[in-house]
């Protein structure tokens, strides 16, 4: 337990502050959670849905707790906790797995808390977009929590950046996120992460779905170091679908995990994930998906898709669809593959004069694009083209000068 | 000027091409026949540099450079061109954006600028009506659910719109009905100037009714075994190729 150990000793020092700055119903579970991940420590590899990803290696940094405010523009969909409109106990820290370390570390740690709150039958016209920008010169970890709330026949889309000034020190990042989606809401999120090397990011998110609706989840991870992000959803009203998307874009030593579960509850619910990786240099790519049928979950139909491109020799994918089925009278597929370019097409290109490197990039880019194409919101959409071309290309905004992306 | 000496290559470990000697002025049209899995395709494929073909002795020169020297894309900016027997399909890479990125390549290599978009947009339009190719295939990805013959179509229009001076052609009549065939062969005469040259490869006569050939080779079993003017091609349409093993042996 030596990662553990400075975590342990963190929090007896920092808890009064954070507990200072923090509202009654953070306060709340901040014990008993700071209990669950002292016991439990960081989950080792032998744990299931950890295999991928050394956790212990990446929170082993001195970080310095981050313990500023949240710079939020006030509007009507976003809050910060403490002025949140609505009685948050009975939501705050529910659908979240309390035994998950990371969730517990993050319930102890976190001191702020950002709600998304869309009341009843409301449809906000413009997108929310929430900014976490990293910034700084110190190492620093960042413990994020977010609560997002649709009501009943409620809509919105929200985009979430993960940026960080670049090039940047050690950050290290985690995220929980609880989606409390009530019947008949449509809820389209994106999560876009363009970070550095040097930032690590542990995101849990968890999804609750009630009749009738409709969530699109979609995580694109363009730059970073290492990227975790877990997804859990549970579809709990008949007829609910929902369609998680991964595009993951990974070079030099990135380390892009994903681990999804969807829980088929109820009759009559709908699940789609198509997640894609592209792996160049050395990066390493995971993904790992369950979809859990229950006994009475009939009619359930289920489609796992994870499709992967390793364009170099030295680059990693490990790749694990799994389907647990206790229903009898389901539809459910699952596949995944793990390629490399097409050599024929390759050459086909450079026979028409384009140059190997642009020729790559056209074909990663066409592989990635069926990901893209499932975007809804059309400006994102469109961003997203140019922004994962530009990615392929080995541009980025701010790395003309930058060592580490040589 | 091509010119091939005592070329021997391998594919997958097997010899394919056992000694071709062949010299292509400028302005030659030389049509090579021979029987199926003979070498022609291999031959193209070792002129343009696919790596999956090993050449094992003999020079190819180029306008006077040594052309085994230089990369795929090198030998495509130097001006060669081959339409392939089995064009191939691109999934998610758009023919227009494929099609750009070739011209501009091109013009790169020859020290222009890229094109306008609307210069290029105009280029193609220009050369979609040359060889009859349909506006709403250049939004699709490169190949995929064309016909065989629009993706024979599609090789020679994009051979119209890089300008090759040397030009393979593999088996580009097969698959073509009598009139696309024309059309087909039309655009590539229109494309001709007195200096392009060209290598076809073909089973029949038809095309070469149109395009006129100055020499036919006959490639056996990985030799050009035959060479003589336009005529020969006629006979082995009648004939086929069993007279000329005879006279071999
Ligand atoms: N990519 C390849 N891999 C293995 N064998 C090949 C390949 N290409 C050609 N060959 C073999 O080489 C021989 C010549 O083929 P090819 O040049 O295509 O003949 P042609 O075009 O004259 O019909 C055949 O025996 C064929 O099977
Ligand atoms: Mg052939």
């Amino acid at each position: 337990m030596k990662a553990e150990q400075q975590y342990i000793e963190l929090y007896r020092e920092a808890a009064e502050t954070i507990t200072q700055r923090s509202c009654p119903v953070m306060n709340a579970e901040r014990d008993a959670a700071f209990g669950v991940f002292q016991q439990q420590g960081f989950p080792t590899q032998k744990v299931e849905r950890y295999k991928y990803t050394d956790v212990a290696a990446a929170f082993a940094p001195n970080y310095g707790l981050s313990l500023g405010q949240l710079d939020i523009q006030p509007s009507r969909y976003i809050y910060s906790f403490k002025d949140s409109p609505i009685n948050l106990a009975p939501y705050y820290n529910k659908i979240a797995d309390g035994a998950d370390s990371i969730t517990a570390l993050n319930t102890a740690l976190a001191h702020e808390g950002l709600l998304i709150y869309v009341p009843r039958n409301e449809h906000p016209e413009a997108p929310i977009q929430i900014d976490n920008w990293l910034r700084g010169t110190a190492a620093t970890m960042m413990h994020r929590r977010t609560l997002i709330l649709l009501e009943e026949g409620s809509e919105a889309t929200i985009v979430m950046n993960d940026k960080a000034d670049h090039p940047s020190p050690h950050f290290l990042t985690t995220q929980v996120m609880e989606i409390v989606c009530k019947a008949n809401v449509h809820l389209d999120i994106y999560e876009i992460e363009e970070t550095t090397p040097l930032c690590s990011r542990f995101s849990n998110v968890y999804i609750q779905e009630g009749r009738d609706s409709v969530v699109k989840h979609n995580v694109i991870t363009l730059q970073g170091g290492l990227s975790r992000n877990l997804c859990d959803v549970y579809l709990q009203g008949e007829n609910a679908e929902v369609t998680l998307g991964g595009c993951a874009i990974g070079s030099r030593q990135q380390h892009i995990d994903n681990n999804t579960l969807i829980q088929h509850q109820v009759p009559r619910c709908q699940s789609n994930e198509l997640y894609k990786y592209v792996l160049d240099d050395q990066a390493v790519g995971a993904f790992a998906g369950k979809i859990l049928v229950e006994k009475d979950a009939q009619k359930t139909t289920s489609q796992e898709t994870n499709a992967n491109l390793c364009a170099s020799s030295e680059a990693r994918m490990y790749t694990q669809p799994m389907l647990e089925i206790y229903a009898d009278d389901v539809k459910c597929n699952h596949g995944s593959t793990v390629g490399v370019l097409d050599q024929t097409a390759l050459f086909y290109m450079l026979q028409r004069g384009i140059p190997e490197a642009e020729a790559r990039t056209l074909l990663k880019n066409a592989f990635m694009g069926q990901v893209i194409d499932q975007i809804q919101y059309r400006p994102l959409r469109d961003r997203l083209y140019v922004k994962v071309e530009k990615r392929f290309r080995g541009e980025h905004e701010k790395c003309e000068d930058c060592r580490l992306c040589k | 000027m091509l010119e091939i000496k005592n070329l021997h290559a391998r594919v997958a470990g097997k010899e394919i091409l056992k000694g071709i000697d062949l010299t292509i002025q400028d302005g030659e049209i030389h049509a090579i026949m021979g029987t199926n899995g003979a070498g022609k395709s291999t031959l193209s494929n070792v002129i343009v540099g696919n790596p999956v073909y090993e050449v094992t002795e003999g020079s190819i020169t180029f306008n006077g450079q040594d052309l085994l020297a230089m990369k795929t894309e090198e030998r495509a900016h130097a001006g060669i061109f081959m339409s392939f027997q089995t064009p191939i399909e691109i999934p998610g890479v758009s023919m227009t954006n494929f099609m750009r990125a070739a011209v501009n390549a091109r013009r790169q290599a020859q020290g222009k600028e890229p094109l306008k978009s609307t210069d290029f947009l105009k280029l193609m339009r220009e050369k979609r009506q040359l060889v009859g190719i349909d506006q709403k295939l250049m939004n699709r990805s490169v190949n995929e659910g064309f016909s065989g013959g629009e993706k024979k179509r599609n090789e020679i229009f994009q051979m119209a719109m890089l300008e090759p001076s040397f030009c393979i052609l593999d088996e580009t009549d097969s698959g073509l009905d009598v009139d696309a065939l024309r059309i087909v062969a039309e655009g590539f005469n229109k494309l001709r100037t007195a200096e392009t040259s060209a290598m076809i490869i073909t089973h029949y006569q038809r095309l070469l009714d149109y395009i006129k050939p100055h020499f036919v080779h006959v490639l056996i079993d990985g030799k050009i075994v035959k060479t003589e003017g336009p005529e020969l091609a006629q006979k082995i349409e009648n004939e086929g190729f069993d007279w000329i093993k005879a006279e071999l042996s």
